[in-house]
Protein backbone atom coordinates (compact mmCIF):
# COMPACT_ATOMS: atom_id res chain seq x y z
CA UNK A 1 0.00 0.00 0.00
CA UNK A 2 1.37 3.39 -0.97
CA UNK A 3 1.36 6.14 1.71
CA UNK A 4 0.65 8.80 -0.23
CA UNK A 5 -2.85 7.34 -0.84
CA UNK A 6 -3.22 8.52 2.70
CA UNK A 7 -3.34 11.75 1.53
CA UNK A 8 -4.56 11.80 -2.36
CA UNK A 9 -8.62 12.56 -1.73
CA UNK A 10 -10.12 10.02 -3.82
CA UNK A 11 -13.05 11.75 -6.43
CA UNK A 12 -16.05 9.16 -5.66
CA UNK A 13 -15.41 10.00 -1.65
CA UNK A 14 -15.93 13.50 -1.99
CA UNK A 15 -18.76 13.56 -4.52
CA UNK A 16 -20.57 11.02 -1.79
CA UNK A 17 -19.69 13.47 0.87
CA UNK A 18 -20.51 16.65 -1.10
CA UNK A 19 -23.99 14.96 -1.39
CA UNK A 20 -24.85 13.38 1.98
CA UNK A 21 -23.17 16.85 3.52
CA UNK A 22 -25.39 18.96 1.37
CA UNK A 23 -28.62 16.39 1.81
CA UNK A 24 -27.74 16.69 5.40
CA UNK A 25 -27.85 20.48 5.65
CA UNK A 26 -31.02 20.82 3.45
CA UNK A 27 -32.99 18.52 5.88
CA UNK A 28 -32.10 19.42 9.11
CA UNK A 29 -32.35 23.32 8.36
CA UNK A 30 -35.80 22.41 7.79
CA UNK A 31 -37.03 19.47 9.97
CA UNK A 32 -34.48 20.34 13.38
CA UNK A 33 -32.35 23.37 13.45
CA UNK A 34 -35.95 25.90 12.37
CA UNK A 35 -37.71 24.12 14.96
CA UNK A 36 -35.42 23.63 18.05
CA UNK A 37 -34.18 27.29 17.30
CA UNK A 38 -37.58 28.38 17.05
CA UNK A 39 -38.65 27.07 20.65
CA UNK A 40 -35.66 27.89 22.14
CA UNK A 41 -36.66 31.38 21.09
CA UNK A 42 -40.12 31.00 21.86
CA UNK A 43 -39.46 29.43 25.74
CA UNK A 44 -36.92 32.25 26.41
CA UNK A 45 -39.39 35.21 25.39
CA UNK A 46 -42.49 33.22 27.16
CA UNK A 47 -39.95 33.46 30.12
CA UNK A 48 -39.00 37.04 29.89
CA UNK A 49 -42.65 37.55 29.71
CA UNK A 50 -43.85 35.70 32.33
CA UNK A 51 -41.05 37.13 34.17
CA UNK A 52 -42.16 40.69 33.56
CA UNK A 53 -46.04 39.91 33.89
CA UNK A 54 -45.04 38.63 37.34
CA UNK A 55 -43.16 42.20 38.08
CA UNK A 56 -46.11 44.09 36.90
CA UNK A 57 -48.42 41.85 39.06
CA UNK A 58 -46.00 42.33 41.82
CA UNK A 59 -45.93 46.39 41.07
CA UNK A 60 -49.75 45.85 41.02
CA UNK A 61 -50.10 44.22 44.18
CA UNK A 62 -48.38 46.78 45.82
CA UNK A 63 -50.08 49.76 44.45
CA UNK A 64 -53.08 48.00 45.61
CA UNK A 65 -52.13 47.36 48.92
CA UNK A 66 -50.42 51.01 48.85
CA UNK A 67 -54.40 52.43 47.59
CA UNK A 68 -55.71 50.13 50.56
CA UNK A 69 -53.82 51.85 52.90
CA UNK A 70 -54.74 55.00 51.76
CA UNK A 71 -58.52 54.17 51.41
CA UNK A 72 -58.27 52.91 55.05
CA UNK A 73 -56.32 56.31 56.42
CA UNK A 74 -59.11 58.00 54.52
CA UNK A 75 -61.58 55.94 55.60
CA UNK A 76 -60.51 56.37 59.25
CA UNK A 77 -60.03 60.21 58.81
CA UNK A 78 -64.05 60.18 57.29
CA UNK A 79 -64.90 58.15 60.46
CA UNK A 80 -63.25 60.55 62.89
CA UNK A 81 -64.54 63.53 61.40
CA UNK A 82 -68.04 62.44 60.96
CA UNK A 83 -67.49 61.40 64.79
CA UNK A 84 -66.73 64.30 66.02
CA UNK A 85 -69.55 66.23 63.75
CA UNK A 86 -71.82 64.19 65.12
CA UNK A 87 -70.36 64.76 68.51
CA UNK A 88 -70.67 68.70 67.67
CA UNK A 89 -74.13 68.53 66.48
CA UNK A 90 -74.97 65.99 69.80
CA UNK A 91 -73.21 69.35 72.02
CA UNK A 92 -75.45 71.81 69.65
CA UNK A 93 -78.58 70.50 70.10
CA UNK A 94 -78.14 69.85 74.19
CA UNK A 95 -76.99 73.46 74.03
CA UNK A 96 -79.40 74.57 72.19
CA UNK A 97 -82.34 72.85 73.38
CA UNK A 98 -81.31 73.71 76.75
CA UNK A 99 -80.97 77.65 75.84
CA UNK A 100 -84.10 77.08 74.32
CA UNK A 101 -85.76 75.83 77.35
CA UNK A 102 -84.53 78.09 79.72
CA UNK A 103 -86.13 81.03 77.63
CA UNK A 104 -88.80 79.07 77.37
CA UNK A 105 -89.32 78.66 81.13
CA UNK A 106 -87.92 82.02 81.51
CA UNK A 107 -91.26 83.17 78.96
CA UNK A 108 -93.60 81.00 81.03
CA UNK A 109 -92.24 82.27 84.57
CA UNK A 110 -92.49 85.91 83.33
CA UNK A 111 -96.21 85.06 81.89
CA UNK A 112 -97.07 83.63 84.77
CA UNK A 113 -95.65 86.35 86.20
CA UNK A 114 -97.39 88.96 84.53
CA UNK A 115 -100.75 86.87 84.52
CA UNK A 116 -100.27 86.98 88.29
CA UNK A 117 -100.12 90.46 88.36
CA UNK A 118 -102.83 91.20 85.86
CA UNK A 119 -104.58 88.45 88.34
CA UNK A 120 -103.94 90.24 91.54
CA UNK A 121 -104.42 93.89 89.38
CA UNK A 122 -108.07 92.34 88.57
CA UNK A 123 -108.39 90.82 92.11
CA UNK A 124 -107.58 94.07 93.72
CA UNK A 125 -109.88 96.09 90.90
CA UNK A 126 -112.84 93.81 92.16
CA UNK A 127 -112.06 94.08 95.83
CA UNK A 128 -111.95 97.73 95.36
CA UNK A 129 -115.27 97.90 93.84
CA UNK A 130 -116.44 95.05 96.16
CA UNK A 131 -115.29 96.98 99.04
CA UNK A 132 -116.59 100.59 97.60
CA UNK A 133 -119.97 98.60 97.00
CA UNK A 134 -119.54 96.86 100.52
CA UNK A 135 -118.92 99.91 102.00
CA UNK A 136 -121.82 102.15 100.40
CA UNK A 137 -124.28 99.43 100.96
CA UNK A 138 -122.68 99.78 104.76
CA UNK A 139 -122.59 103.56 104.25
CA UNK A 140 -126.27 103.45 102.89
CA UNK A 141 -127.56 100.82 106.06
CA UNK A 142 -125.66 102.90 108.43
CA UNK A 143 -127.23 106.28 106.84
CA UNK A 144 -130.52 104.50 106.82
CA UNK A 145 -129.66 103.25 110.86
CA UNK A 146 -128.44 106.62 111.66
CA UNK A 147 -130.99 108.54 109.93
CA UNK A 148 -134.19 106.68 110.74
CA UNK A 149 -135.58 109.33 113.15
CA UNK A 150 -135.33 113.35 113.55
CA UNK A 151 -133.50 112.75 117.03
CA UNK A 152 -130.67 110.36 115.25
CA UNK A 153 -130.19 113.04 112.38
CA UNK A 154 -129.81 116.06 114.94
CA UNK A 155 -127.25 113.94 116.93
CA UNK A 156 -125.42 113.67 114.07
CA UNK A 157 -125.33 117.17 112.90
CA UNK A 158 -124.56 118.05 116.20
CA UNK A 159 -121.98 116.33 116.37
CA UNK A 160 -120.28 116.98 112.93
CA UNK A 161 -120.96 121.03 114.21
CA UNK A 162 -118.89 119.79 117.30
CA UNK A 163 -116.45 118.55 115.12
CA UNK A 164 -115.83 121.47 112.83
CA UNK A 165 -115.94 123.66 115.86
CA UNK A 166 -112.78 122.34 117.50
CA UNK B 1 -4.57 21.83 18.03
CA UNK B 2 -2.04 20.51 15.28
CA UNK B 3 1.11 20.66 17.99
CA UNK B 4 -1.52 17.95 19.89
CA UNK B 5 -1.90 15.61 17.37
CA UNK B 6 2.45 16.31 16.61
CA UNK B 7 2.44 15.46 20.50
CA UNK B 8 0.57 12.66 20.56
CA UNK B 9 2.92 11.18 16.96
CA UNK B 10 5.53 11.79 19.08
CA UNK B 11 4.95 10.05 22.13
CA UNK B 12 3.49 6.90 20.38
CA UNK B 13 6.54 6.63 18.65
CA UNK B 14 8.81 7.55 21.78
CA UNK B 15 6.73 4.62 23.40
CA UNK B 16 7.39 2.21 20.71
CA UNK B 17 11.11 2.66 20.36
CA UNK B 18 11.18 2.17 24.35
CA UNK B 19 9.30 -1.02 24.25
CA UNK B 20 11.02 -2.23 21.17
CA UNK B 21 14.29 -1.47 22.00
CA UNK B 22 13.97 -3.09 25.88
CA UNK B 23 12.13 -6.02 25.05
CA UNK B 24 13.77 -7.16 22.01
CA UNK B 25 17.41 -5.96 22.62
CA UNK B 26 19.09 -9.60 22.68
CA UNK B 27 16.76 -10.79 19.96
CA UNK B 28 17.48 -7.58 17.10
CA UNK B 29 18.91 -9.99 14.73
CA UNK B 30 15.79 -12.27 14.28
CA UNK B 31 13.44 -9.25 14.94
CA UNK B 32 13.73 -8.30 11.40
CA UNK B 33 12.91 -11.24 9.64
CA UNK B 34 10.36 -12.12 11.93
CA UNK B 35 8.59 -9.80 13.48
CA UNK B 36 5.03 -9.06 12.71
CA UNK B 37 4.71 -5.80 10.95
CA UNK B 38 1.62 -3.67 11.99
CA UNK B 39 2.18 -0.94 9.29
CA UNK B 40 0.10 -2.48 6.17
CA UNK B 41 -2.61 -3.64 8.71
CA UNK B 42 -2.50 -0.27 10.35
CA UNK B 43 -3.05 1.31 7.20
CA UNK B 44 -5.52 -0.95 5.80
CA UNK B 45 -7.63 -0.26 8.69
CA UNK B 46 -7.15 3.74 8.44
CA UNK B 47 -7.74 3.41 4.45
CA UNK B 48 -11.02 3.80 2.85
CA UNK B 49 -11.79 0.06 1.31
CA UNK B 50 -14.41 -1.25 -1.34
CA UNK B 51 -15.72 -3.61 1.06
CA UNK B 52 -16.71 -3.03 4.58
CA UNK B 53 -14.22 -5.72 6.19
CA UNK B 54 -15.02 -6.91 9.64
CA UNK B 55 -12.85 -10.02 10.24
CA UNK B 56 -10.61 -12.75 9.15
CA UNK B 57 -8.16 -13.15 6.52
CA UNK B 58 -7.80 -13.78 2.68
CA UNK B 59 -10.72 -16.13 1.27
CA UNK B 60 -12.02 -16.64 5.23
CA UNK B 61 -12.74 -12.91 5.83
CA UNK B 62 -16.02 -11.71 6.26
CA UNK B 63 -17.12 -8.54 5.27
CA UNK B 64 -20.50 -6.65 4.30
CA UNK B 65 -20.42 -6.39 0.10
CA UNK B 66 -21.14 -2.79 -0.83
CA UNK B 67 -22.38 -1.65 -4.00
CA UNK B 68 -19.28 -0.30 -6.44
CA UNK B 69 -20.44 2.33 -9.12
CA UNK B 70 -17.35 2.89 -11.75
CA UNK B 71 -17.99 5.23 -14.74
CA UNK B 72 -15.65 4.72 -17.69
CA UNK B 73 -17.96 5.36 -21.16
CA UNK B 74 -20.58 4.02 -19.33
CA UNK B 75 -21.76 3.18 -15.53
CA UNK B 76 -21.15 0.10 -14.44
CA UNK B 77 -22.90 -1.67 -11.10
CA UNK B 78 -22.03 -4.36 -9.21
CA UNK B 79 -21.36 -5.34 -5.70
CA UNK B 80 -17.77 -5.75 -3.89
CA UNK B 81 -18.04 -9.38 -3.21
CA UNK B 82 -17.64 -9.77 -6.63
CA UNK B 83 -14.27 -9.38 -5.96
CA UNK B 84 -13.88 -12.37 -3.49
CA UNK B 85 -11.68 -10.01 -0.80
CA UNK B 86 -8.91 -10.29 -3.95
CA UNK B 87 -6.94 -6.83 -3.94
CA UNK B 88 -4.00 -7.93 -5.33
CA UNK B 89 -5.22 -7.59 -9.07
CA UNK B 90 -6.43 -11.53 -9.52
CA UNK B 91 -9.49 -12.01 -9.71
CA UNK B 92 -11.06 -10.03 -12.79
CA UNK B 93 -15.11 -9.14 -12.60
CA UNK B 94 -16.60 -8.32 -16.26
CA UNK B 95 -19.20 -5.51 -16.25
CA UNK B 96 -20.27 -4.84 -19.68
CA UNK B 97 -17.80 -6.32 -21.49
CA UNK B 98 -15.06 -4.11 -19.32
CA UNK B 99 -13.09 -5.84 -16.90
CA UNK B 100 -11.94 -4.60 -13.71
CA UNK B 101 -9.09 -5.38 -10.93
CA UNK B 102 -8.81 -4.85 -7.35
CA UNK B 103 -5.43 -3.52 -6.81
CA UNK B 104 -4.72 -2.30 -2.94
CA UNK B 105 -8.17 -0.90 -2.88
CA UNK B 106 -8.00 0.97 -5.80
CA UNK B 107 -10.21 -0.19 -9.34
CA UNK B 108 -8.28 -0.79 -12.18
CA UNK B 109 -9.86 -1.22 -15.92
CA UNK B 110 -7.97 -3.59 -18.03
CA UNK B 111 -7.50 -2.94 -21.48
CA UNK B 112 -9.42 -5.41 -23.68
CA UNK B 113 -7.80 -8.41 -24.59
CA UNK B 114 -5.37 -7.68 -21.34
CA UNK B 115 -5.86 -10.37 -18.38
CA UNK B 116 -3.36 -9.15 -15.79
CA UNK B 117 -1.83 -5.73 -14.72
CA UNK B 118 1.33 -5.11 -16.33
CA UNK B 119 3.66 -2.22 -14.66
CA UNK B 120 6.73 -0.90 -16.10
CA UNK B 121 10.48 -0.69 -13.73
CA UNK B 122 8.74 2.77 -12.31
CA UNK B 123 5.77 1.68 -11.47
CA UNK B 124 3.34 2.81 -14.37
CA UNK B 125 0.35 1.34 -15.31
CA UNK B 126 1.07 0.14 -18.93
CA UNK B 127 -2.32 -1.32 -19.48
CA UNK B 128 -5.12 -0.40 -17.83
CA UNK B 129 -6.54 3.07 -17.12
CA UNK B 130 -8.34 4.54 -13.86
CA UNK B 131 -12.47 4.37 -14.01
CA UNK B 132 -14.12 6.95 -12.46
CA UNK B 133 -14.80 5.36 -8.95
CA UNK B 134 -18.26 6.99 -7.03
CA UNK B 135 -18.79 3.33 -4.92
CA UNK B 136 -20.53 3.49 -1.97
CA UNK B 137 -17.06 2.51 -0.09
CA UNK B 138 -17.11 2.02 3.46
CA UNK B 139 -16.27 5.57 4.54
CA UNK B 140 -19.65 6.23 1.96
CA UNK B 141 -21.36 4.00 3.98
CA UNK B 142 -20.46 5.47 7.66
CA UNK B 143 -21.54 8.54 6.64
CA UNK B 144 -24.65 7.48 5.21
CA UNK B 145 -25.19 5.65 8.63
CA UNK B 146 -24.10 9.04 10.18
CA UNK B 147 -26.58 10.93 7.86
CA UNK B 148 -29.63 8.02 8.88
CA UNK B 149 -28.77 8.58 12.81
CA UNK B 150 -28.33 12.27 12.68
CA UNK B 151 -32.01 12.55 10.55
CA UNK B 152 -33.59 10.16 12.63
CA UNK B 153 -32.45 11.74 16.37
CA UNK B 154 -32.97 15.69 14.98
CA UNK B 155 -35.84 14.97 12.98
CA UNK B 156 -37.63 13.03 16.17
CA UNK B 157 -35.93 15.99 18.48
CA UNK B 158 -37.77 18.94 15.86
CA UNK B 159 -41.22 17.53 15.89
CA UNK B 160 -40.79 17.10 19.80
CA UNK B 161 -39.57 20.64 19.72
CA UNK B 162 -42.45 21.72 17.54
CA UNK B 163 -44.71 20.29 19.94
CA UNK B 164 -43.97 20.99 22.86
CA UNK B 165 -44.03 24.33 24.01
CA UNK B 166 -42.95 23.44 27.36
CA UNK B 167 -39.56 22.14 28.93
CA UNK B 168 -37.44 20.04 26.59
CA UNK B 169 -37.98 16.42 26.89
CA UNK B 170 -36.34 12.90 26.18
CA UNK B 171 -33.88 13.03 23.48
CA UNK B 172 -34.18 17.24 22.83
CA UNK B 173 -33.24 17.96 26.39
CA UNK B 174 -29.84 16.30 25.55
CA UNK B 175 -29.45 17.76 21.87
CA UNK B 176 -30.97 21.13 22.98
CA UNK B 177 -28.03 22.19 25.16
CA UNK B 178 -25.45 20.86 22.03
CA UNK B 179 -26.95 23.19 19.88
CA UNK B 180 -27.56 26.18 22.19
CA UNK B 181 -23.72 25.89 22.81
CA UNK B 182 -23.08 26.27 19.30
CA UNK B 183 -25.08 29.15 19.06
CA UNK B 184 -24.05 30.97 21.96
CA UNK B 185 -20.55 29.58 22.49
CA UNK B 186 -19.11 29.34 19.14
CA UNK B 187 -20.85 31.28 16.62
CA UNK B 188 -22.87 34.17 17.87
CA UNK B 189 -19.54 35.16 19.70
CA UNK B 190 -17.37 34.86 16.63
CA UNK B 191 -19.69 35.78 14.05
CA UNK B 192 -21.56 38.49 15.77
CA UNK B 193 -24.82 39.86 14.46
CA UNK B 194 -25.58 38.52 11.19
CA UNK B 195 -24.76 35.04 12.73
CA UNK B 196 -28.41 33.40 11.75
CA UNK B 197 -27.99 33.15 8.33
CA UNK B 198 -24.66 30.74 9.09
CA UNK B 199 -26.11 28.96 12.06
CA UNK B 200 -27.58 25.87 9.66
CA UNK B 201 -24.49 25.29 7.88
CA UNK B 202 -22.64 25.35 11.22
CA UNK B 203 -24.67 23.54 13.52
CA UNK B 204 -24.71 20.74 10.59
CA UNK B 205 -21.02 20.64 9.93
CA UNK B 206 -20.65 20.34 14.07
CA UNK B 207 -22.62 17.81 14.32
CA UNK B 208 -21.66 15.65 10.95
CA UNK B 209 -18.34 16.49 12.07
CA UNK B 210 -19.38 14.61 15.80
CA UNK B 211 -21.16 11.96 14.87
CA UNK B 212 -18.30 10.65 11.93
CA UNK B 213 -15.78 11.15 14.74
CA UNK B 214 -17.73 8.92 17.48
CA UNK B 215 -18.91 6.16 14.46
CA UNK B 216 -14.94 6.37 13.64
CA UNK B 217 -14.15 5.10 17.79
CA UNK B 218 -16.43 1.92 17.20
CA UNK B 219 -14.57 -1.05 16.70
CA UNK B 220 -14.94 -2.31 12.91
CA UNK B 221 -15.69 0.63 11.76
CA UNK B 222 -14.34 3.47 8.97
CA UNK B 223 -11.73 6.33 9.19
CA UNK B 224 -14.33 8.91 7.74
CA UNK B 225 -13.28 12.09 8.97
CA UNK B 226 -9.28 10.85 9.06
CA UNK B 227 -9.93 10.69 5.14
CA UNK B 228 -8.21 13.50 3.39
CA UNK B 229 -11.22 14.12 0.56
CA UNK B 230 -14.09 14.05 3.71
CA UNK B 231 -11.52 16.86 5.38
CA UNK B 232 -11.01 18.49 2.06
CA UNK B 233 -15.00 18.68 0.95
CA UNK B 234 -15.30 20.32 4.53
CA UNK B 235 -12.67 22.91 4.41
CA UNK B 236 -13.34 23.43 0.49
CA UNK B 237 -17.08 24.40 1.72
CA UNK B 238 -15.79 27.03 4.75
CA UNK B 239 -13.61 28.22 1.96
CA UNK B 240 -16.34 28.85 -0.53
CA UNK B 241 -19.01 29.70 2.09
CA UNK B 242 -16.32 32.67 3.67
CA UNK B 243 -15.34 34.15 0.77
CA UNK B 244 -18.91 34.73 -1.02
CA UNK B 245 -19.89 36.16 2.26
CA UNK B 246 -16.68 38.26 2.39
CA UNK B 247 -18.02 42.09 2.74
CA UNK B 248 -15.72 45.12 0.93
CA UNK B 249 -13.36 45.37 3.71
CA UNK B 250 -12.48 41.55 3.66
CA UNK B 251 -11.14 42.09 -0.22
CA UNK B 252 -10.29 45.54 1.17
CA UNK B 253 -7.61 43.46 3.43
CA UNK B 254 -6.58 41.26 0.87
CA UNK B 255 -6.36 43.79 -2.70
CA UNK B 256 -5.51 46.90 -0.52
CA UNK B 257 -4.01 45.93 2.80
CA UNK B 258 -3.99 48.72 5.00
CA UNK B 259 -0.59 50.58 6.09
CA UNK B 260 1.12 48.66 3.88
CA UNK B 261 3.63 50.61 1.69
CA UNK B 262 2.86 50.98 -2.03
CA UNK B 263 6.80 49.18 -2.63
CA UNK B 264 5.52 46.15 -0.58
CA UNK B 265 1.84 45.83 -2.51
CA UNK B 266 3.88 42.72 -5.52
CA UNK B 267 4.70 41.10 -2.17
CA UNK B 268 1.55 41.60 0.51
CA UNK B 269 -1.17 41.04 -2.21
CA UNK B 270 0.35 37.12 -3.31
CA UNK B 271 0.45 36.60 0.65
CA UNK B 272 -3.02 37.36 1.52
CA UNK B 273 -4.73 36.18 -1.75
CA UNK B 274 -2.81 32.64 -0.27
CA UNK B 275 -3.88 33.50 3.07
CA UNK B 276 -7.69 32.64 1.62
CA UNK B 277 -6.24 29.27 1.15
CA UNK B 278 -3.72 28.34 4.08
CA UNK B 279 -6.88 28.98 6.78
CA UNK B 280 -9.22 26.04 5.23
CA UNK B 281 -6.35 24.23 4.49
CA UNK B 282 -5.01 24.05 8.05
CA UNK B 283 -9.01 22.98 8.82
CA UNK B 284 -8.50 20.25 6.55
CA UNK B 285 -5.37 18.88 7.46
CA UNK B 286 -5.88 19.30 11.20
CA UNK B 287 -9.21 17.14 11.17
CA UNK B 288 -7.79 14.55 9.31
CA UNK B 289 -4.04 14.25 11.29
CA UNK B 290 -5.96 14.39 14.88
CA UNK B 291 -8.41 11.92 13.62
CA UNK B 292 -5.71 9.67 11.54
CA UNK B 293 -2.82 9.48 14.51
CA UNK B 294 -5.89 8.53 17.07
CA UNK B 295 -6.51 5.67 15.06
CA UNK B 296 -2.84 5.13 14.11
CA UNK B 297 -2.04 5.04 18.11
CA UNK B 298 -5.33 2.96 19.18
CA UNK B 299 -3.81 0.09 16.24
CA UNK B 300 -0.11 0.60 17.01
CA UNK B 301 -1.07 -0.71 20.71
CA UNK B 302 -3.62 -3.35 19.43
CA UNK B 303 -0.45 -4.34 17.20
CA UNK B 304 2.23 -4.77 20.30
CA UNK B 305 0.44 -7.44 20.87
CA UNK B 306 1.53 -9.27 17.58
CA UNK B 307 4.43 -8.04 18.07
CA UNK B 308 5.09 -9.65 21.34
CA UNK B 309 3.74 -12.74 20.17
CA UNK B 310 6.01 -13.25 16.54
CA UNK B 311 8.94 -12.07 18.32
CA UNK B 312 8.84 -12.85 22.18
CA UNK B 313 6.10 -15.75 22.10
CA UNK B 314 2.55 -16.66 23.05
CA UNK B 315 3.32 -15.83 26.86
CA UNK B 316 5.01 -12.56 26.43
CA UNK B 317 2.01 -11.78 24.41
CA UNK B 318 -0.52 -12.83 27.31
CA UNK B 319 1.69 -10.79 29.17
CA UNK B 320 1.55 -7.29 27.25
CA UNK B 321 -2.06 -7.68 26.02
CA UNK B 322 -3.55 -6.29 29.71
CA UNK B 323 -1.08 -3.35 29.30
CA UNK B 324 -2.22 -2.73 25.58
CA UNK B 325 -5.72 -3.22 26.71
CA UNK B 326 -5.34 -0.44 29.24
CA UNK B 327 -3.27 2.12 26.88
CA UNK B 328 -5.90 1.48 24.45
CA UNK B 329 -8.77 1.85 26.25
CA UNK B 330 -7.13 5.24 28.23
CA UNK B 331 -6.66 6.57 24.26
CA UNK B 332 -10.13 5.98 23.05
CA UNK B 333 -11.22 7.77 26.08
CA UNK B 334 -9.01 10.69 24.60
CA UNK B 335 -10.23 9.85 21.12
CA UNK B 336 -13.80 10.82 22.72
CA UNK B 337 -12.45 13.90 23.99
CA UNK B 338 -10.93 14.74 20.73
CA UNK B 339 -13.87 13.64 18.87
CA UNK B 340 -15.91 16.15 20.59
CA UNK B 341 -12.76 18.70 20.44
CA UNK B 342 -11.95 18.53 16.81
CA UNK B 343 -15.46 18.83 15.93
CA UNK B 344 -15.42 22.49 18.13
CA UNK B 345 -11.93 23.45 17.03
CA UNK B 346 -13.56 23.12 12.91
CA UNK B 347 -16.43 24.84 13.84
CA UNK B 348 -15.29 27.84 15.90
CA UNK B 349 -12.68 27.98 13.16
CA UNK B 350 -14.93 28.31 10.73
CA UNK B 351 -17.00 30.59 12.08
CA UNK B 352 -13.97 32.52 13.62
CA UNK B 353 -13.20 32.78 9.24
CA UNK B 354 -16.79 33.62 8.43
CA UNK B 355 -16.56 36.62 11.20
CA UNK B 356 -13.11 37.47 10.02
CA UNK B 357 -15.23 38.24 6.23
CA UNK B 358 -18.44 39.39 7.58
CA UNK B 359 -16.61 41.56 10.05
CA UNK B 360 -17.55 45.86 9.90
CA UNK B 361 -14.54 47.76 10.21
CA UNK B 362 -15.65 51.35 11.82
Amino acid sequence: MNSMQLVTPAIGLMFWTIVIFILLLLILKKFAWKPILKAVDDRNRSIKDALSSAEKAKEEMEQLSADNDKILSEARIERDSIIKEAREIKEKTISEAKSKATKEAEKIIIDAKQQIKNEQMKAMIELKNEIADISIQMAEKILKTELKDAKSQKKLIEKDLKNQMN
Amino acid sequence: MFAFSLKKTLLSTAFFALIISSSFASKEVSIESQTYNPVPSIMHHISDSHEWHLWGEGDQSFSISLPIILYSNSFHFFMSSAFRHDENAKHIVTSKESKFVNLHGKIYELDSGETELVFDQEHQLLNASIPLDFSITKNVASMLIGLVLLLLVFIISGFKAKKNNGAPSGMLSFLEPIVLFVRDDIVKPNIGKQYKKFLPYLLTLFFFILINNLLGLLPGSANVTGNIAITLVLSCITLIVTNLSGNKSYWGHIFNPPGVPLALMPIMIPIELVGIFTKPFALMIRLFANISAGHIIILSLISLIFMAQSGLGNIAAWGLSPVAVIFVLFMDLIEVLVAFLQAYIFTLLTSLFIGLATVEHH
